[in-house]
């Protein structure tokens, strides 16, 4: 009897899987590159359910290094290179074209083939022939945007990785908070847990499969470690006191988190297989937010150990802390680029909490936002971009902003607060 | 990506953690304006006045000393204000005199600052206030405490007037 009335809920809560996150995106970097993406021919008698061309134009046009064509700029709408007469778009002043056709692939699914095409040279850049079911054809298409960017800019692109939010939104006399994952483009959200109380710090395992969190739903803060596929999860720490900022280490068998079971909030690692606990710093001041270097190596973390919160960095293995940050009078959550050289962090200047990009070697501080209460900043996995959480119109919106400092996209949710974003790593 | 079955039980996840939200227990808030009913002077007999009055649990009588269940902390800082310790203290006396009283004392800080940082400075100041309590005479036993960081202000709003009293930490009674 519980059993189907629990199951006739989840069939209702998996039906309406809608909204999105809306992105904006304002500025853009010096000397972004023109590029049309021409609508892909379709096959005979098949209807895409996504718009191919669009979706990776959109992508493009999104990172701020390329500036897109619209489509009825364009003279000509070739699908593929036998097709293109390369004058149109040097007339156009495009530096590069994706032209491209979906047709019928095996067992009822599609075949994406593009080619990129050096505009001058007229030489082609890159040619696939990508296969995608009708779900999979958003992804397909990221993908497709990923490499043309590889190509273009000489880094992978992000296109087709996934940010994991949380949103709160009012109910009843207080709030839903659920944690969610969608596309980096704001599309197919997904539930990973949701509850009335509280939920924060979500962090990706290395392999993007798992996600760990703080939740609240079990009073005070516990740690889970939840499958993103099966929906399983873990319950991983629920000691007396505070369990918090959960961070997989680069090898992903191991969680860094706080525990304030020993009386005070401090620094652990946690074996996720043997469930060994093993404390990694010990002072009388709050030390937490540990993050791993990605060799593995090392740890930061905030420690207002010395009046007012600042990063320091301990070696993995245990030992002296060391402080890294001197500037302003607030430094927390600090969080490795992904080439380990430098750090985002929330810093406080002129009393707005704004995300900032420390440099390890140089020991510099750059600025990256505005404040005035920014947090929880996040690197893409291939470190051009900061995601973060801000209060925009007294509500929290996400904003992803160039490490350049080029472009912002700011990425909202109707009616509900958006917070806490982590990027996922690169996944298959 | 999409596999109904694991959609399924993603939303069967939810569901079971939010039925397990919905069972949780939580003590009642105070409700300064049932009471007063309950309390009105000359209106009831003296003996039905006084079966009201046994209903209602100290701290939540705001004509009791211990109805006072909140102080306020400055800002990024979770030593106990002098101020709040002759509130702290009349809490000491009557848990110390009603040894079945047990309180948890909640944590909170305002929004600035991370949100970790701030789940750690509100378990500071519950373990000050714990402190505090045990140092007057309480035993251990009758506190629990619990940070919420920055996760459940007081008072909504992006400003001072808001922040300064989500600062606290709340002594929330339970028992007899």
């Amino acid at each position: 009897m519980y059993r189907a009335v629990v199951f006739l809920l989840a069939w209702v809560l998996a039906g309406p899987v809608g909204a999105e996150l809306t992105i904006e995106v304002t500025g853009g970097v010096e000397g972004a590159q023109p590029i049309a993406v021409v609508p892909f021919g379709v096959g005979k008698n098949l209807s895409p359910p996504v718009d191919v061309a669009a979706v990776i134009a959109a992508d493009l046009a999104r990172s701020g290094r390329f500036r897109t064509m619209p489509a009825r700029e364009m003279l000509s709408t070739p699908h593929s290179a036998e097709q293109v007469d390369l004058r149109d778009w040097q007339v156009l002043g495009m530096n590069n074209l994706v032209v491209g056709k979906v047709v019928g692939g095996a067992i009822g699914g599609y075949q994406i083939n593009f080619t990129l095409i050096d505009v001058f040279s007229g030489d082609q850049l890159l040619g696939m022939s990508m296969p995608a079911s009708a779900a999979g054809m958003r992804y397909a298409a990221h993908r497709i945007a990923d490499a043309v960017y590889e190509e273009l800019t000489g880094q992978p692109g992000v296109f087709s990785t996934r940010i994991a939010y949380v949103t709160a939104q009012p109910e009843g006399d207080g709030q839903r908070t659920t944690l969610r994952v969608a596309g980096a483009d704001g599309y197919n959200p997904q539930t990973i847990v949701s509850s009335r109380e509280p939920i924060l710090s979500p962090a990706w395992s290395p392999d993007g499969r798992r996600i760990a969190y703080v939740s609240f739903e079990n009073r005070g803060s516990n740690i889970y470690v939840q499958d993103l596929a099966s929906g399983r999860r873990e319950l991983v720490a629920s000691y007396p006191g505070i369990n918090g900022s959960p961070a997989f280490s680069p090898d992903g068998g191991r969680l860094a988190l706080t525990l304030s079971k020993d009386g005070n909030p401090d620094i652990y690692v946690l074996d996720l297989r043997t469930r060994s606990l093993r404390r990694l710093t010990d002072h009388y001041a709050i030390d937490t937010e540990p993050a791993w270097s990605p060799d593995g190596s090392e740890l930061v973390f905030t420690s207002d150990r010395g009046g007012q919160p600042q990063i320091y960095r301990i070696p993995a293995a245990g030992g002296a802390a060391e402080r890294l940050t001197f500037q302003n009078d607030y430094n927390g959550r600090a969080s490795y680029a992904p080439d380990g050289r430098s750090l985002a962090l929330v810093t406080r200047t002129n009393g707005r909490f704004r995300i900032a990009q420390f440099d390890l070697e140089r020991k510099v501080m750059r600025v990256l936002s505005d404040g005035p209460l920014d947090e929880s900043p996040s690197f893409a996995p291939n470190g051009t971009m900061v995601i973060y959480g801000r209060v925009h119109g007294g509500r929290g919106v996400l904003a992803a902003t160039s490490i350049d400092g080029g472009v912002t996209q700011r990425l909202s949710r109707e009616a509900s607060d958006v917070r806490e974003p982590a990027w996922s790593p690169y996944v298959e | 990506m999409h596999r109904p079955t694991a959609a399924g039980l993603l939303a069967l996840v939810s569901i079971l953690s939010l039925a397990a939200c919905d069972t949780l227990v939580r003590s009642p808030e105070p409700r300064p304006a049932d009471s007063a009913v309950g309390r009105q002077p000359g209106a009831e007999t003296a003996g039905r006045g006084q079966a009201e009055a046994a209903e209602i649990a100290p701290w939540e009588d705001p004509a009791s000393p211990i109805y006072r269940r909140t102080i306020y902390f400055r800002y990024d800082r979770n030593d106990i204000l002098p101020e709040y310790a002759p509130l702290l203290r009349t809490h000491a006396d009557y848990l110390a005199r009603h040894p079945g009283a047990r309180i948890t004392i909640e944590g909170h800080t305002d929004e600035r600052g991370t949100r970790e940082y701030n789940l750690a400075l509100g378990d500071r100041r519950a373990a000050a206030v714990q402190a505090f309590l045990i140092a007057e005479g309480v035993a251990a036993g009758q506190l629990e405490t619990l940070s919420y960081g920055e996760e459940k202000p007081a008072s909504a709003g992006h400003r001072e007037s808001a922040w300064s009293l989500n600062r606290r930490a709340e002594l929330d009674y339970e028992g007899p």
